[in-house]
């Protein structure tokens, strides 16, 4: 017994030592957040000269690194720019995880290096996670154009933007308040809680909720589906049990929007909730015929996929670098003008109803 | 207790004395000829050769570098898991707490604590988890799978606790350059990750097969009750294990964080499985009692170079899934279906020798 009680003290005569010295090292020469600021430098991106007159090279591997390869959405955008590839002689492929979690495109940003593709597409699962591979890929000369989520602005030279994140989140709020007369509860049903665009949108649709005409819509919470039906369809599932007198959902989201208005359209719910967000046509097609839903829009992911191809073979091939104000041709979608931070803005969103969905197919 | 009762607490083959008698020396070395963990490291330099002669860029030490450190945090769990399982038992929550290891850093580091002083709270943590897994496993007496599928949940709960769903990216360059998969020792693929793990295996294997304490854990995997009742403090061994398995955890949260600078709540989401099919894969018996360090370290090797060789080749990751769910299928039947066949030759053998003498 006394052993062990000299045991014990001396146990934790150690650990206390141990505290006190590590907090003593953190006074005299420790790394916090400050100090560390200093050193993160810049590797910058776009530094060659630009000729706008070059041709587009032959024989251009592209690869397109979708969250997740089974993501329905990515998938239209990516065959649609390896489709774009061939137009100019080049080759494209997708690859990516079967999971949409934050660290599961790194691997593949290596091996693509190994490969030696001249160019990677990728929708970023996370902005900063992928950044340490993307620039050994451009320290190699590698192209990298971020499409759909952005990565971090330094990891990458392009980044495709389907409409300005403030143009579709303040335009989801307004068609979702015209349609339920500027009143009552609403929810946002969301795909990850990290993906860079889909909490983009959810800021700015905070943001023009604010302005007085909105003071009777009250957002009662923001639900996340992983991109996942079937999580998608429990979280709607969800809402409607914990506010029962919902009267508006938002799904920025094609897997989210889709799974709500499974969920709406069998339940009793059905033309008591107004559903709007961002849909494919092919998926929200039945919905929209058989009244669950009304309307939702999304830009066209073919022509998004188009413009990434193009951007990426505009870059490797020399004719711009990335700078704002820099020019180059799409193919049929004609000539973008690079923005700031290297942003190129495919258009405006498109609103899908009964009158115009049966002239889409994708 | 073991951890399948209802299947494989039955006496095994090679515990039925009758028929070893018939078996020669020459028999014997050969069934430790066909040894999977030996198996497993064949296939892992197969693998390796014919990566090198048929896949254009495998054999870069820049590919080598990624394709190692890429499993980094999984084969640092690997270690302790594997004197786990050979104690007969398991921890499920270990990719919750490296979630909690890099949410904690994160979310202290955003408070302003300093980068050295983080890193022992972090272990500190791992060992409290690790503490309240085995405790619950020892003087509660509750299995372990049961335990950490419990605290799988728990601990990856506190994690969105810590930092919700804010990601933490701006650590500090003269750590974060150290895990990253660009930083090898000089001259060499070698990561320093990996270079740290090289030295632990090798500190574990020691542990495991030359002292006592590794005697122990064989012991306690094979019989429990008789290991108790031969003085092995059976109790005591299991709750230190599961304490070292927490802070190994807790530890691989920290070198995970740093090497994609982005310390979340949902790093290493799904990665228990992929170190107990490691470790599975290198012949370490689910039931306890068998295995070597050796085999686990090659499943662990196997399953990071298979995985890096099959993206090169751009195999989808579906069929890269199935690849590895049939590896680890065979490695739990083969070692089965190998000691039936020696079983019945032994046995054949004995039957020959009754009828000639």
């Amino acid at each position: 017994m006394l052993i062990r009680t000299a045991a014990r003290r001396r146990a934790a005569a150690t650990a206390a030592t141990a505290c006190a010295l590590a907090v003593a090292l953190t006074a005299c020469s420790g790394t916090t957040k400050d100090s560390a600021q200093k050193d993160t430098g810049d590797t910058g991106a776009a530094s060659a000269e630009a000729n706008p007159d070059a041709a587009l090279k032959k024989g251009l591997k592209l690869a397109f690194l979708p969250k997740q390869i089974n993501n329905p959405y990515e998938k239209i955008v990516d065959e649609a720019g390896i489709k774009a590839a061939a137009e100019y002689g080049g080759t494209g492929k997708e690859v990516g995880p079967s999971d949409a979690s934050a660290s599961s495109q790194v691997s593949y940003i290596n091996t693509l290096i190994q490969q030696r593709q001249d160019a990677i597409l990728i929708a970023a699962n996370d902005p900063n996670a992928v950044c340490g591979p993307l620039k050994q890929a451009m320290k190699k000369n590698i192209k990298v154009v971020a499409y759909d989520s952005d990565t971090a602005k330094d990891c990458r030279q392009l980044f495709i933007n389907q409409a300005s994140s403030e143009q579709i989140g303040r335009s989801l709020v307004q068609h979702l308040g015209e349609q339920i007369g500027y009143k009552g509860k609403i929810a946002i049903l969301s795909a990850t809680q990290n993906a860079t665009n889909q909490n983009t949108w959810i800021e700015f649709m905070k943001d023009e909720l604010k302005l007085p005409k909105y003071k009777d819509m009250e957002l009662v919470k923001v639900a996340y589906g992983d991109d996942a039906d079937q999580k998608s369809f429990q979280q709607t599932q969800g809402l409607m049990q914990a506010y029962p007198d919902l009267k508006g959902i938002i799904s920025p989201t094609t897997v989210g929007i889709a799974a709500a208005a499974r969920y709406l359209g069998d339940s009793s719910y059905k033309g008591k909730v107004v559903l709007n967000g961002l849909g494919t046509p092919n998926q929200m097609r039945k919905y929209v015929k058989n009244d669950t839903v009304e309307q939702f829009s999304l830009w066209n992911p073919e022509e998004l996929g188009y413009l990434g191809s193009y951007a990426a073979a505009a870059l490797a091939s020399g004719q711009i670098t990335g700078a704002e104000g820099e020019k180059f041709k799409a193919g049929k979608l004609g000539e973008y003008t690079i923005g700031k931070d290297g942003e190129i803005i495919l258009g405006e969103p498109t609103v899908f109803d009964k009158k115009n969905i049966d002239k889409f197919d994708f | 207790m073991g951890m399948a009762p209802d299947t494989q607490t039955a006496p095994r083959p090679a515990a039925k004395a009758p028929h070893e008698r018939g078996a020669t020396p020459g028999e014997r070395v050969k069934a430790v000829g066909l040894r999977w963990d030996s198996a497993v490291g064949a296939l892992l330099v197969a693998v390796f050769v014919v990566g090198l002669s048929t896949t254009d860029g495998f054999a870069s030490g820049e590919n080598l570098a990624f394709a190692f450190n890429d499993i980094a945090e999984v084969a640092l769990i690997a270690l302790p898991m594997t004197l786990l399982v050979v104690a007969g038992q398991v921890d499920l929550s270990v990719a919750s707490m490296l979630g909690l290891g890099s949410a904690l850093t994160g979310a202290l580091w955003n408070a302003g604590w300093a980068f050295e002083l983080i890193v022992p709270v972090v272990l500190l943590v791992g060992v409290a988890g690790g503490l309240l897994n085995g405790w619950l496993v020892t003087r509660v007496g509750l299995p372990s799978l049961a335990v950490t599928i419990g605290t799988l949940a728990l601990y990856r709960g506190l994690a969105s606790v810590a930092l919700g769903s804010d990601a933490v990216t701006d650590f500090p360059r003269t750590y974060a350059d150290w895990a990253v998969d660009t930083t090898t020792i000089p001259g060499t693929f070698i990561t320093y990750p990996i270079a740290l793990f090289i030295v632990l295996a090798a500190a574990t294997a020691v542990l495991l097969h030359s002292t006592s304490f590794g005697r122990s854990l064989f012991a306690i995997g094979a019989q429990e009750e008789a290991a108790y009742f031969a003085g092995i403090r059976v109790k005591r061994f299991k709750l230190i294990l599961f304490m070292v398995t927490g802070v190994f955890a807790a530890f691989a949260g920290i070198v995970f964080t740093l090497r994609y600078g982005s310390a979340r709540a949902d790093n290493g989401l799904g990665f228990e499985m992929l170190v107990i099919a490691s470790v599975l894969l290198g012949g370490v018996d689910f039931d306890g009692g068998k295995g070597t360090l050796f085999g686990a370290v090659a499943g662990v090797l196997l399953i990071g170079v298979l995985k890096n060789l099959l993206t090169l080749n751009d195999v989808p990751n579906e069929v890269q899934v199935i690849v590895t769910g049939l590896l680890l299928v065979a490695s739990v039947l083969t070692p089965r279906v190998i000691a039936t066949v020696v079983e019945r030759r032994h046995r054949r053998a004995a039957d020959a020798t009754d009828a000639t003498s």
